[in-house]
């Protein structure tokens, strides 16, 4: 076994300001395997793949590729030791074109010769089935496409390694099917492939080998084969797990209103986003969802509740009083919050601290002439920061510099603070570890029983499940039917979204 | 204890390090230590008689502070424009000579000469404020509306303000000797400090309690880092946008005013020249990303007296004509080098491995 | 794609400007244009006819003049004031006017004379090369090229006559002026205007050469301030504050010498005639000749912009077939003392 190790990491600490990010971690990567690197949010694998990538240096430790030692201080020098990566979030530029993305910074020309690039990329995207032209603009492109378009990339540098981090949160089902295939391609040319994700089917599905991190620690390296889920989940949260389905074994308490009017009404709501007109009601204490396959229009939906897209038609009632939302600061005015898909893009303020993001939208609506004081904000934020669990060294830090969970939370929290009476969730646990997830999930229906409502969105349909009462299932950016009782079952879900009728 | 008591000095050093008013900061102690030296009378302010046979105060210092009023004005602004926008704004020399041409316009009536004001200078005043706003609406709608870039969009009026200045005084020079008209950008009877001095003083106190007493700061930065996370929590991007141009317009109709009343005259060809230049690099050399987001105007401010300070300093040392630019150059690179977020991380680094090592 | 866009959008915008300061620029000129030839049109439509019989030929000799917009400074409006003045039809002229900062343009309106057949072309260059061509073809066609103010890279054969200012003398005649003030020790703060510029150099030279060759002339200061008020007040207010002594300020123009005095003021130092500090300027604007009768400031320097009337000269000579007998000429500048001034001097040679 030991002469097909092609990477080799030992004894690597990180340490930032505050925090010890990895301590004394390890990990091996076979010739030809697909390897998990699991672990809770803050666990320590994104700084582990930043350290291998150059993005960080480490502060101790080897690196041994082909069992020879390297020194990886900068991303070309990890692009050179024959390691690429595809990011989470996606790192191209939206501006340029597909091929040119696939091609920038790698030819040591001066010039460029249009035609053979565009070509070349015209074939790799052929053979991998990516639904994109050479010559379109990449921030056109779906982000699903934007991100197989940054695989394709990795794929093209011929790599020895390659290192995938999340890169399934954006993509739907057929999508991660193809990148599981391409996957395996790669695999049975000698790739070792370092797979980062939070979805444990697809590790289980496609994985060889899983390393679990915790708290910046290493906990083990375990055969597939060898580690139940349960067993898994148990390693990366550190204790043995009791909980885990534990909503789905309790009754959900009925929490629904249904004597007084419905907190929201729309009738033939639409919006400039390309839905089209559709019926939606939530009542006091109600959770429902939007489900659908990715680029059904679940999230297009929502947004024109909120008024993010221009809404070019429908009535909006709430409490049986008509009402106008033309932009979000009418909704929140209403009572209304609402947690983005994007969370980079449309979510955070990344420079600014948690503390001001937390308050932020509490502010907006007091209006820039009424300052929250600056004890009230440090009160706020530290009593959200404890109620929510949000790891960040002080309320002061800049939000970009918290994990993606912790950052989802401090979005939370802040409509939490404005104590909406209809909140929105927009895949409010993507990205986020198993635990959170939990606690998430908890605390949607614990609003619930305080006569809050909410619109809860997710990819995973056994979460939805687990905290809807009624779903509204979608297609092609039409309501395709809505589930209530007892049709809501993973069968029926899915036999909705694949052939239901048009309303 | 011993290894504690460290830390707590490495991160008070840190935390220092860090601010981003450390760099300016250092830079204008450096500017007076150099100017201490080679003249140890340098900071002394003394007591003179005004031409009106007043007590004023006098010295390089109050040399210093007086001229870098209407720079510490501007950069205010630019600062906030800066923030919001992610761009800066390259037509305020323009408008100050179309402000101050309006000041002039209001007191001079139709003449080119005169030694009387045919308008109460409050009114001047009010007018020049006015048309520096409107003219600030103009770049804020086509930057926050028709979003040009900021510098594409303020080329506009960088080009033609000028031009426009000549036009509304007929392409004369109008000068007013009336003596209240210098007031403002000399000494107010019976006040020994110099007017631009309080105007300038005034201005932070005011701009203190707006920041103090509204959230301005923080819708700006949110807008500047990210305007669409800004809108969907139900900030107006367009308008704060909009509304730090507006602002910048106050700051440059202040400015030209203190300007105008320098020399109770105009010249609008060479008044306020090249001060958008100077206004930017007070935002740089505060530390402030240029492309917008988080700021400190306190930083911006120090940066403009920084720059005045050079630049007396230089000519204090009597450096050749010719060769002045340079040396301005010179000392601007350092800093701005220095104030890049780049370094002073590098610094940080640099200053932690140092204590590190004499820990061991 | 989006490189494009933004090209595509900078362009249009660039055209935008271009129009809109073309627009205001062609604007005061066709203006000031209109009125010229208003005026001269309302006057022969009052004693017209007379004016009509005293032009002996009867016809009007057609000229084309090219200047630099009079926007630029006093000094370019005063001379643009002046070209207007004397190139009317009562004096017999048929005049069009083309201003521009740049010479490309330049050149195109010459080219636009050029085919207008026009009898003089009178140019004011805005840079020194580039001329060859068209004052060739100007040649060929007959047409004959008088440049004022300005000089060009070209051989003197291209045209007839150059008309400028002599800032050598300019200085020269300033320098002995403060000469024949008979000061026991001479201590200047001299500041001066945008380095390299003619004006500059002319005026600096006479006053390094003479502080150089007398030992009680010491220049205590040498800065430029860009021909900017606020930048000379400055300068001479750290001079103040250093403690350094001075009895001379010797401003390149008279905006500098303004902004000199003001920091003079504000420390309560006395100036004028028979004060502490001699101030000295140039240019002769209406406003600091004004200073000059109340004796706040001692000297200004002409830098005459009244070129009109020489080539007026000029050109009755040549149509009566006199070529003038040197190509440069050169123009007389005065210099004016306070003590000597007087309102009609004002009111004459004020710009």
């Amino acid at each position: 076994m030991q002469d097909d190790v092609i990477l080799r990491l030992e004894g690597i600490c990180k340490e930032f300001p505050g925090v010890k990010a990895l301590s004394n971690v390890q990990f091996t990567l076979h010739k030809g395997e697909i390897h998990a690197l699991m672990g809770e949010n803050g666990a320590g694998k994104s700084t582990l793949i930043k350290v291998l990538t150059g993005v960080y240096q480490k502060d101790a430790g080897s690196i041994y590729m082909d069992g020879m030692p390297v020194t990886i201080n900068s991303t070309q020098d990890a692009q050179k030791s024959g390691i690429s990566t595809v990011y989470q979030e996606i790192t191209l530029c939206p501006n340029l074109t597909v091929a040119e993305n696939m091609y920038i910074g790698r030819t040591n020309e001066m010039t460029t010769n249009w035609r053979k690039m565009n070509a070349g990329a015209k074939q790799l995207l052929d053979s991998l089935q990516i639904p994109a032209s050479p010559t379109q603009q990449l921030g056109d492109c779906s982000i699903a496409v934007q991100q197989m378009v940054a695989i394709a990339r990795a794929v093209d540098m011929d790599c020895k390694v390659l290192i995938l981090d999340e890169p399934t949160s954006s993509l739907d089902e057929s999508e991660v099917e193809k990148l599981f295939k391409l996957m395996t391609d790669l695999k049975a040319r000698g790739v070792g492939i370092i797979f980062v994700t939070h979805f444990l089917d697809q590790v289980y599905s496609v994985c060889d080998r899983i390393t679990v991190l915790r708290d910046g620690t290493f906990v083990g390296d375990y055969l597939i084969s060898e580690l139940p889920r349960v067993q898994l989940v148990s390693k990366m949260m550190g204790k043995e797990l009791d909980s885990f389905d534990d909503i789905k074994q309790e009754e959900i308490a009925d929490t629904i209103d249904r004597k007084s009017a419905p907190v929201f009404e729309a009738t033939g709501l639409s919006s400039a986003a390309g839905v089209n007109p559709y019926d939606f009601t939530i009542r006091r204490g109600e959770v429902n969802g939007f489900t659908g396959l990715l680029g059904s229009g679940r999230s297009e939906s929502v947004r024109a509740i909120y008024g993010a897209d221009k809404v070019t038609g429908g009535r909006v009632m709430m409490d049986g009083k008509e009402i106008k939302i033309k932009k979000p600061i009418d909704a929140m005015k209403q009572g209304i919050g609402y947690l983005p898909e994007d969370r980079k893009h449309d979510g955070i303020i990344g420079d600014l601290s948690v503390k001001d993001n937390i308050i932020l939208a509490l502010q907006v609506m007091k209006g820039m002439f009424k300052p929250i004081s600056k004890a009230d904000a440090e009160k706020f934020a530290d009593e959200y920061i404890k109620l929510l669990g949000i790891k960040t060294a002080s309320a002061d830090t800049p939000i970009k510099s918290l994990s993606g969970g912790n950052q989802q939370k401090c979005i939370l929290a802040r409509w939490l603070l404005t104590n909406p009476v209809y909140l929105i969730l927009d895949e409010p646990t993507r990205g986020i570890d198993v635990g959170t997830k939990l606690e998430i999930q908890k605390l949607v229906l614990k609003l619930a029983t305080e006569g809050k409502s909410v619109t809860f969105i997710s990819s995973e349909i056994d979460e939805m499940l687990h905290v809807c009462k009624r779903l509204i299932v979608m297609r092609d950016r039409h309501v395709v039917g809505e589930l209530t009782g007892e049709d809501l079952t993973q069968t029926k879900i899915m036999s909705t979204i694949a052939g239901g009728e048009k309303k | 204890m011993t290894d504690k008591k460290l830390s707590q000095d490495q991160n008070f050093f840190l935390r220092i390090l860090k601010k981003q008013i450390f760099i300016p900061i250092s830079a204008l102690l450096v500017l007076m230590l150099f100017n201490l030296i080679a003249d140890p009378t340098f900071f002394r302010v003394e007591l003179g008689i005004s031409s009106l046979g007043y007590p004023v105060l006098k010295g390089n210092l109050i040399t210093i502070l007086d001229n870098a009023s209407e720079l510490v004005i501007l950069s205010i602004g630019m600062t906030l424009v800066t923030a919001a926008s992610g761009g800066q704004d390259i037509s305020v020399g323009a408008t100050i000579a179309l402000a101050g041409s309006v000041v002039l316009r209001i007191l001079c009536g139709t003449d080119t000469l005169t030694d009387h004001i045919h308008a109460p200078i409050i009114v001047a005043f009010l007018a020049c404020v006015l048309v520096a706003m409107l003219f600030g609406a103009f770049n804020g709608v086509l930057v926050a509306y028709f979003k040009l870039q900021p510098m594409v969009a303020t080329l506009i009026l960088f080009t033609a303000g000028r031009s426009i200045a000549a036009w509304i005084n007929n392409n004369t020079l109008p000068n007013n000797t009336d003596p209240r008209v210098g007031y403002y950008g000399n000494f107010f009877p019976g006040i020994a400090v110099p007017s631009p001095i309080l105007i300038a003083i005034l201005f932070m106190i005011v701009t203190a309690l707006v920041m103090r007493f509204t959230k301005l700061s923080l819708f700006t930065q949110a807008v500047g880092i990210n305007a669409e996370s800004s809108r969907l929590n139900g900030i107006n991007p367009q308008l704060i946008k909009f509304m730090t141009y507006v602002i910048l317009g106050f700051c440059v109709a202040v400015a030209g005013f203190i300007k105008v009343s320098r020399l109770s005259t105009i010249n609008y060809s060479v008044i306020a020249k090249d001060i958008e230049m100077d206004a930017i690099l007070a935002v740089a050399l505060g530390g402030n990303a240029l492309s917008g987001g988080k700021f400190s105007i306190s930083s911006s401010i120090v940066g403009a007296y920084v720059i005045q300070f050079l630049t007396i300093t230089l000519y204090r040392f009597e450096v050749p004509a010719a060769a002045l630019p340079a040396y301005k150059a010179i000392v601007v690179i350092i800093l701005v080098v220095l104030s890049a977020p780049v370094v002073r991380k590098k610094f940080a680094e640099l200053k932690k491995n140092f204590t590190a090592k004499e820990a061991n | 794609m989006k490189i494009k866009k933004t090209l595509a959008i900078l362009f249009s915008l660039s055209l935008g400007i271009a129009a809109f300061t073309g627009c205001s620029t062609a604007g005061s000129g066709s203006g000031a244009g209109s009125d010229a030839q208003n005026q001269p049109a309302e006057n022969s439509a009052s004693d017209g006819n007379a004016g009509g019989d005293n032009t002996s030929s009867g016809e009007l000799i057609k000229v084309g003049i090219i200047n630099n917009d009079p926007n630029e400074s006093g000094y370019r409006n005063a001379n643009d004031k002046d070209m207007k003045a004397m190139f009317t039809e009562e004096n017999g002229y048929e005049a069009q006017f083309a201003y521009s900062l740049k010479n490309e343009e330049q050149i195109a309106a010459a080219q636009k004379y050029i085919q207008d057949e026009v009898d003089y072309l009178l140019i004011s260059a805005a840079g020194t090369s580039g001329w060859d061509s068209v004052l060739k073809d100007a040649q060929s066609q007959g047409i004959k090229v008088i440049l004022f103010d300005r000089t060009i890279d070209a051989d003197e054969s291209l045209y007839e006559a150059s008309i400028v200012s002599d800032m050598a003398k300019e200085g020269e005649t300033a320098v002995n002026w403060l000469a024949s003030q008979n000061l026991d020790e001479y201590n200047i703060v001299h500041i001066q205007g945008v380095v390299g510029s003619s004006a500059q150099i002319g005026r600096t030279g006479a006053l390094d050469a003479k502080a150089k060759s007398e030992a009680n002339w010491n220049i205590v200061t040498q800065q430029t301030a860009e021909w900017s008020a606020e930048t000379a007040q400055q300068i001479v207010q750290s001079v103040i504050d250093a403690g350094t002594k001075f009895n001379v300020i010797y401003a390149e123009n008279d905006d500098m010498a303004k902004g000199a005095v003001a920091a003079l003021d504000k420390a309560n130092i006395k100036h004028g005639v028979g004060q502490d500090v001699i101030v000295m300027g140039f240019d002769c604007n209406m406003w600091a000749l004004e200073e000059l009768l109340k004796k706040n400031w001692n000297y200004d320097g002409q830098c005459n912009p009244f070129q009109a009337s020489y080539i007026d000269e000029i050109i009755k000579n040549l149509e009566n077939g006199k070529k003038p007998a040197n190509k440069v000429v050169i123009m007389e500048e005065k210099g004016f003392d306070a003590e000597t001034i007087t309102q009609a001097d004002v009111d004459q040679y004020g710009i």
